[in-house]
């Protein structure tokens, strides 16, 4: 065979293997709930989009902010317009590594966490989040869950509410990635 | 061959440290640009009239609204808070685009059925506006007799009003909207000359901050000086005028204002203000609504 040939397959399969280590989700869930003294606040978004490398542990989730959807329309508007301003953020995103790659051809449960930037309402901020991988043949679930201040990125709580919301919301993620 | 060489191993082995965060944010579906334009105004009634907007799907608007007496009225009346009109009211969005509602007023003890249909929404690459149907029939329910003497309905049709207007409303900015309302009302008893009262009202918001706006509003009457003696009993009405603010609470809009009409549905604040608001026959007022859901499949999808 030609040597350019064969560098050329040899350059393919490196590249295929590379992205062959992709496992990713378009509908991702995220949920987040508030204790509020009325009626406690949630709403899910099952539009999140994660991609995780399982070579070299980045991970990336991109989160929606207008497909969050609330079981009362009226919060769900005010939390586009008012909190969260989706018109000027529309995305959170979280960009990071995870700390300690687990092998994860093998099936099985591993806790992991990542580190990187969490980007809400603008506002990035440096987090390690904390999550477990299970690896089932072809998919990996990965479930976190972690807290945001609100304070932390800026978003007001208004000063005259019925609905007061609480100072930290917990946010709950599922994701079922499949290889690319 | 030795460029190629160095060109494929090159790529071959940096692929893989190549491939940082932002590269596996292209293996998702590009970002979607958002469509329609929401929130044009904060609730379905801008002061008096109608805004643009509806009720969502299986939601449940519950609004309280009340118009004092005249703030000229003197101390004697407590500057108009003695006496107050209060209209209680439901709607409830079939879907997205449709309201059905339902109110009674204690002017006249008047119960109006309506109906909202979102025809066409605003949107960043479609129409330049929003365009909503609205239908009511205002039902006058009094006792046909005032007294004794006095018989002031005869049949029931003379308790039907009927209104129909077309709500054209364009978001300029995030801040500033602007509505346009031309329609009419049809009497069922007329107190002067005109069955039908044509009108066309202009109101608009500006957003002073997140969760205040300010908002105008006025309707004016295509009825000459001698036809505005529609009210009961052949009063002089003038055109309605409002200023007021919005102060939305996360699940609430509070929405008070100024305004020269007692009555808060069509019939009465197009055909039966006897205040003149420039002449200081202002009537202080204020409308609350609250949102309750019944979306229970999101409800249930939401739960934590």
């Amino acid at each position: 065979m030609h040597m350019k040939t064969v560098l050329l397959m040899l350059g393919l399969a490196l590249t295929f293997q590379a992205r062959a280590q992709l496992f990713l989700t378009q509908t991702g869930e995220t949920r987040f709930f508030s204790k509020a003294p009325l009626e406690d606040i949630s709403a899910i978004n099952k539009k999140t989009g994660a991609v995780l490398n399982t070579q070299n542990g980045d991970v990336v989730v991109r989160v929606p902010i207008t497909e969050f959807q609330f079981p009362n329309k009226l919060m769900q508007e005010h939390f586009n317009e008012n909190y969260l301003e989706s018109d000027k953020f529309p995305y959170a995103m979280f960009r990071g590594k995870l700390q300690d790659v687990p092998d994860l051809s093998k099936p099985g449960s591993y806790d992991v966490s990542a580190k990187g930037s969490f980007d809400l309402h603008g506002v990035k901020l440096d987090r390690v989040l904390k999550g477990k991988l299970v690896v089932d043949g072809e998919k990996i679930t990965l479930t976190s869950e972690f807290q945001v201040a609100l304070v932390d990125h800026k978003i007001d709580i208004p000063k005259i509410v019925f609905q007061k919301i609480a100072e930290t919301v917990d946010v709950r993620n599922t994701f079922v990635l499949v290889k690319k | 061959m030795k460029q190629t060489l160095i060109f494929l191993l090159a790529g071959g082995f940096f692929a893989t440290p190549a491939l940082a965060q932002d590269d596996l944010l292209n293996n998702l579906d590009p970002a979607k640009p958002k469509t329609t334009t929401t929130a044009t105004f904060k609730g379905t009634r801008l002061i008096n009239g109608h805004t643009v907007e509806t009720v969502r799907g299986k939601t449940l608007d519950f609004l309280i609204s009340h118009r004092f007496g005249r703030l000229n009225s003197g101390v004697d009346n407590f500057y108009g808070m003695d006496e107050a009109t209060i209209r209680l009211g439901l709607e409830y969005g079939i879907n997205d685009r449709l309201t059905v509602g339902i109110g009674r007023s204690s002017v006249q003890k008047t119960v109006d059925l309506y109906l909202k249909y979102r025809l066409l929404r605003q949107a960043g690459q479609g129409s330049p506006v929003s365009i909503t149907l609205f239908g009511s029939d205002a039902i006058v329910t009094e006792p046909t007799r005032q007294n004794a003497a006095a018989v002031l309905y005869y049949n029931n049709g003379e308790r039907q009003n009927w209104t129909g207007q077309v709500l054209i409303a364009r978001k300029f900015s995030e801040k500033f909207s602007l509505q346009v309302t031309p329609g009419i009302v049809v009497l069922g008893k007329p107190e002067a000359a005109p069955k039908t009262v044509a009108s066309v009202g202009i109101g608009g918001r500006y957003k002073v901050s997140k969760r205040v706006s300010v908002n105008a509003e006025y309707f004016a009457r295509f009825l000459s000086e001698a036809d505005r003696f529609t009210a009961p009993g052949g009063a002089k009405t003038y055109n309605v005028f409002a200023v007021g603010v919005d102060i939305e609470t996360g699940g609430h809009v509070f929405q008070l204002h100024f305004t020269n009409s007692q009555g808060m549905i069509e019939k009465q604040f197009l055909t039966q203000a006897t205040g003149d608001f420039f002449k200081g026959d202002i009537n202080y007022g204020f409308n609350i609504s609250r949102t309750f859901s019944f979306d229970r499949k999101t409800k249930k999808a939401a739960a934590w």
